[in-house]
């Protein structure tokens, strides 16, 4: 569980959140990040780049009641979590898609990172 | 003083089997549940809520990264079963981190009481999977009038 303080004009209110589960994958480009965030749709991902790490955010919507609950497995609250980036990484070049609850980064390798082969005159 | 320090099995009769079958119901009945909500035995189990109010019963499942078209949902008498496969995507390179979850997967929940099989929907959106069953109409709480003699 990831853990924040968030200020709001009243008080500093401590924000909880839920770690959603990622699978990383790196090739010749970068990388790529998928993370599961159930509930949440495309105006409730926030993702932050900067200072070295990559913040992810999901909110979900608030849930309509439908009642009276008589079997909770689920979190209502946001999802977050925080990647140290990889200094090769062009933070310019980030493009994310969501899908049905699974959030799709693409990270790119700046091109002065990348393998070159030299050749020898 | 003898102290019996153990019984030979002959001796001891122990009805293992029936003792065994019926302790899930017992803590079913212990921490009632609406009704046995039962796991999976397969790859992995999707997160469950079940809601109920005076018309209907609403049962969501957090589905993230599964595609409409591979799962299904069935109903048989009062048992709501949600069954499918979570695929991964092929990716090229190699994987660093795996922790989500992929697989087959399928859960029940039996239901408070008869539902309205042939109004019931679904709804998928942003990888939560909604189903809305309309109670059939003698699960609904009636008003008893009190006769004043």
């Amino acid at each position: 569980m990831s853990t924040t303080t968030e200020k709001s004009p009243a008080t500093a209110s401590r924000v909880e959140y839920v770690t959603p589960p990622v699978n990383l994958h790196q090739d010749a480009e970068g990388y790529t990040l998928e993370v599961e965030m159930p509930g949440v749709g495309k105006d409730g991902v926030e993702i932050t780049a900067g200072d070295g790490k990559l913040t992810i955010v999901g909110h979900r919507k608030a849930a309509e009641t439908a009642g009276k609950a008589i079997y909770r497995e689920r979190s209502s609250r946001g999802f977050r979590r925080v990647f140290d980036l990889d200094p090769s990484i062009d933070t310019g070049a980030i493009s994310a898609h969501v899908e049905q609850g699974l959030l799709t980064v693409q990270l790119r390798k700046a091109e002065s990172a990348k393998p070159r082969k030299i050749t020898v005159s | 003083m003898s102290i019996i320090r153990y019984k030979t099995p002959e001796l001891t009769p122990w009805s293992s089997v029936g003792r065994l079958s019926s302790l899930q119901e017992f803590l079913d009945s212990a921490f009632q549940l609406a009704g046995p909500v039962r796991g999976s035995s397969f790859g992995w189990s999707p997160g469950l809520d079940v809601y109920e109010d005076a018309d209907k019963v609403t049962v969501q499942l957090e589905l993230a990264g599964v595609k409409k078209e591979d799962f299904e949902i069935s109903l048989h008498e009062d048992v709501l079963t949600i069954a499918g496969e979570r695929k991964a995507e092929k990716r090229e390179g190699e994987s660093y981190r795996s922790e989500r979850a992929f697989g087959t997967f399928s859960r029940s929940v039996t239901l408070p009481g008869p539902v309205k099989s042939g109004e019931v929907k679904a709804t998928y959106q942003d990888g939560v999977l909604t189903v809305t069953l309309p109670k059939a109409e003698e699960a609904k709480p009636r008003k008893i009038q009190v006769e004043l003699e």
